[in-house]
């Protein structure tokens, strides 16, 4: 919407949203993350690319402790969010997942009404006293995702029935309408064709003004386009963080120019 | 030549290899194997199917022809005066119904001499045609309308089930020699009532909604008690089995940590739907009847011992369905900050719930069937009488079930019995039958597009 960005969050700016120190995960034996050390800007979007099982999406899974539900898998380090530390023992998994909300790689909406899809979250976080402003939720959602004028005359038909590229936005309309801060994406446009891509790509830069985005691509040219900084992953390390112009531009490390350049991943 | 295999090829060897054959339009050896043995693999398959459906169809064929007399019932038209003295005399002897019996007759060879059919059957023989179960009907009538003696009313009798059986076609005149209750004078005079009007074979209400009779009285037993003693047991195993089969499901699937114990647990789940069902009897009648001292015969105990035995297959199909459910959904749950309780209630378990439903439909239709366990806990009550509001109107009082019933009724040796154990299958399998409609209406009602 038309939110001016403010003093306030011109100062905040400089200061990082999420913080990661040394950060270790295991998946039983496999030492799957080493030692990764990153700090992400908010309102700003951060991509990160690697090779096939260099632990990127590992990575963006222990940002909102996703890999809890996964029971092989321990998280070492510490991972701090507006300063606090979403691995201390005080941290309800399910409050922080509010927090940071996060998008899939296949779109995958609930087998409900396009609606319910949306309504689903501020409901069972209790975000809405009344109908109307569950439905207030729900169009401000949609709008943000950039599908209301899509779907505001069929929100009762269900969310499984749209396209891939609709049904990618419904989840990040979901995902908007819990109000969090941080939204993750895990590689959200590999399951779509290039003009939904395109639209997907247009809305994530859209949203940068008012959330933190994480975003993991296979795509360089996705990570180009839409992210102001850009982390090169490895065989389970951070090879390279810095801003996306750089790291395509200017890579320091080797590693990094050998994959952006295409001589392997 | 030399003995070596070395030999440069000749002009002739060095063409394609034997089996292959440029052409596509040429079928080479090997592919036409490959297809014979596909044409030969689909000829099993139909002569299987045709197997199994030729069994199909003569099960049912057998069933019907079998059981559909059970639904007919011949009934004797008899005008009876009810006499104040007859009756007073009859209230006033031992065995009230034998006089009863007689005043049947009585009105009976009336009734024949004013259809001109005439015979000289003795009384004592022409009892055989009525069932002994009717002088109680008449009984019950004057009981119940003491108004009415004095005046004459037309009864519709049960004939006996010889002569039932002779009208549907199941006692021959060949048959006599060996039936002592029967002879050929009987079937004369049956023939000539038929002429006369006075026999009617009319849909049989009482072997639906009737208890069981004792041996010598097939013609009224009916399935009504023990469809009573299958209900209240499936009540039972619904609610026991569906509930605590769903909950050891989702807690075994979703939350229960992988470890060797969860493993052994998982191993004896699946064995248990394999134990054979009689030892879930002597379970229950060790621990239910003599340890806990429950009634026995009673449908509480029968569908105690038969959710034991319908649970493995309720948590074996729920476990499958959960697992089916992808987790994608979980994720999108989970993603927005729904607890894992919240994830699995609102979103995994509707979509299994056609899963669930099927395979708890199939463990009450399997507990339905089963015979053995109830005998181990006498769930064969012999219900005769005080039916719906006496002995087996309750959970906890004793009653009989339907596959019980029919294992009976085998047993026994009249052949009108048998007719009735055929009937009593046809009853069994549209329970059934009703069951997977209910089932199958509530899948599509559960489904979801994806």
């Amino acid at each position: 919407m038309n939110e001016m960005p403010n003093f306030e969050q011109a100062k905040t700016m400089t200061e990082s949203k999420i913080s990661a120190k040394k950060v270790q995960v295991y998946y039983g034996d496999t030492h799957a993350i080493k030692d990764v050390d990153i700090e992400i800007q908010p309102r700003s979007v951060t991509a990160f690319i690697g090779p096939s099982g260099c632990g990127k999406s590992t990575f963006l899974r222990t940002l909102n402790r996703m890999n809890d539900t996964i029971d092989i898998c321990r998280v070492e380090g510490s991972i701090k969010i507006d300063g606090e530390n979403i691995y201390d023992p005080k941290v309800d998994p399910v409050q922080l997942r509010a927090k940071v909300g996060m998008v899939f790689q296949k779109p995958n909406p609930f087998p409900k009404s396009i609606y319910d899809n949306i309504a689903y979250g501020p409901r069972i976080h209790g975000l809405a006293r009344s109908k109307s402003e569950l439905d207030e939720i729900v169009a401000s959602s949609l709008q943000k995702a950039g599908l209301w004028e899509e779907v505001k005359n069929r929100l009762d038909e269900p969310g499984t029935g749209m396209s891939g590229g609709q049904q990618q936005r419904l989840c990040i309309a979901r995902a908007i309408a819990v109000s969090p801060e941080v939204i993750l994406m895990d590689e959200p446009c590999s399951a779509l064709d290039p003009i939904a891509t395109a639209k997907v790509e247009e809305l994530i830069d859209e949203l940068r003004e008012n959330f933190t985005i994480v975003i993991v691509t296979h795509s360089m040219q996705q990570a180009a386009r839409v992210s102001q900084r850009t982390a090169f992953f490895h065989l389970g390390i951070l090879v390279e963080e810095g801003l996306t112009q750089d790291i395509f531009t200017n890579p320091k490390d080797k590693r990094t120019q050998d994959y952006i350049t295409g001589r392997f991943g | 030549m030399t003995d070596t295999t070395l030999t440069p090829p000749s002009g002739k060897t060095s063409a394609p290899a034997p089996n292959r054959i440029t052409s596509i339009l040429e079928l080479d050896p090997l592919t036409r194997k490959r297809n014979a043995a596909e044409a030969r693999f689909k000829l099993y398959g139909i002569i299987a199917i045709g197997i199994g459906l030729f069994f199909l169809i003569a099960l049912l064929w057998a069933i019907l022809s079998n059981g559909l007399g059970a639904f007919s019932q011949t009934f004797i038209k008899v005008d009876v005066p009810l006499n104040q003295e007859q009756i007073a005399a009859a209230e006033k002897s031992v065995v009230k119904t034998s006089k009863y019996r007689a005043i049947i007759v009585d009105a009976f060879a009336r009734e024949l001499a004013g259809d001109k059919i005439t015979t000289d059957m003795s009384a004592k023989d022409m009892e055989k045609l009525f069932s002994s179960g009717a002088a109680a009907t008449v009984r019950d009538y004057v009981l119940a309308n003491p108004d009415k003696i004095g005046s004459t009313v037309t009864f519709d009798l049960i004939a006996s089930s010889r002569v039932d059986g002779y009208l549907k076609g199941r006692v021959k005149r060949e048959d006599l020699a060996e039936d002592k209750n029967l002879d050929a004078a009987h079937l004369d005079l049956a023939d000539q009532m038929q002429s006369a009007g006075l026999l009617e074979k009319r849909f049989n209400w009482a072997f639906i909604t009737g208890t069981d009779a004792s041996d010598s009285r097939p013609e009224q037993a009916g399935i009504g008690a023990s469809m009573i003693g299958s209900l209240f047991m499936m009540l039972v195993v619904l609610f026991l089995s569906l509930p605590i089969g769903v909950a050891a499901s989702i807690y075994l699937e979703e939350f229960a940590p992988q470890n060797k114990f969860t493993d052994l647990i998982e191993v004896n789940i699946s064995n248990l739907a394999a134990v054979p069902s009689i030892v879930f009897g002597i379970l229950g009648l060790a621990v239910f009847i003599q340890f806990m001292h429950l009634p026995q015969s009673a449908p509480l105990v029968g569908g105690l011992v038969l959710s034991l035995m319908t649970l493995p297959t309720i948590i074996i199909s729920t476990r499958a369905s959960l697992k089916a459910v992808p987790p994608s959904i979980r994720d999108a749950a989970l993603g927005i900050g729904a607890s894992k309780m919240q994830s699995i209630f609102h979103h995994v378990l509707p979509l299994a719930m056609p899963g669930i439903l099927t395979g708890t439909i199939i463990g009450l239709a399997q507990a339905l069937g089963e015979t053995a366990p109830l005998l181990l806990i006498g769930m064969v009550g012999f219900i005769a009488s005080n039916f719906p509001d006496g002995v087996a109107a309750g959970f906890f009082s004793p009653n009989s079930a339907m596959p019980a019933q029919i294992y009976e009724w085998a047993k026994r040796a009249d052949p009108a019995f048998y007719e009735r154990a055929w009937g009593g299958i046809i009853v069994l399998l549209v329970f059934l039958m009703t069951m997977n409609i209910i089932a199958i209406i509530l899948r599509r009602r559960f489904e979801r597009r994806w």
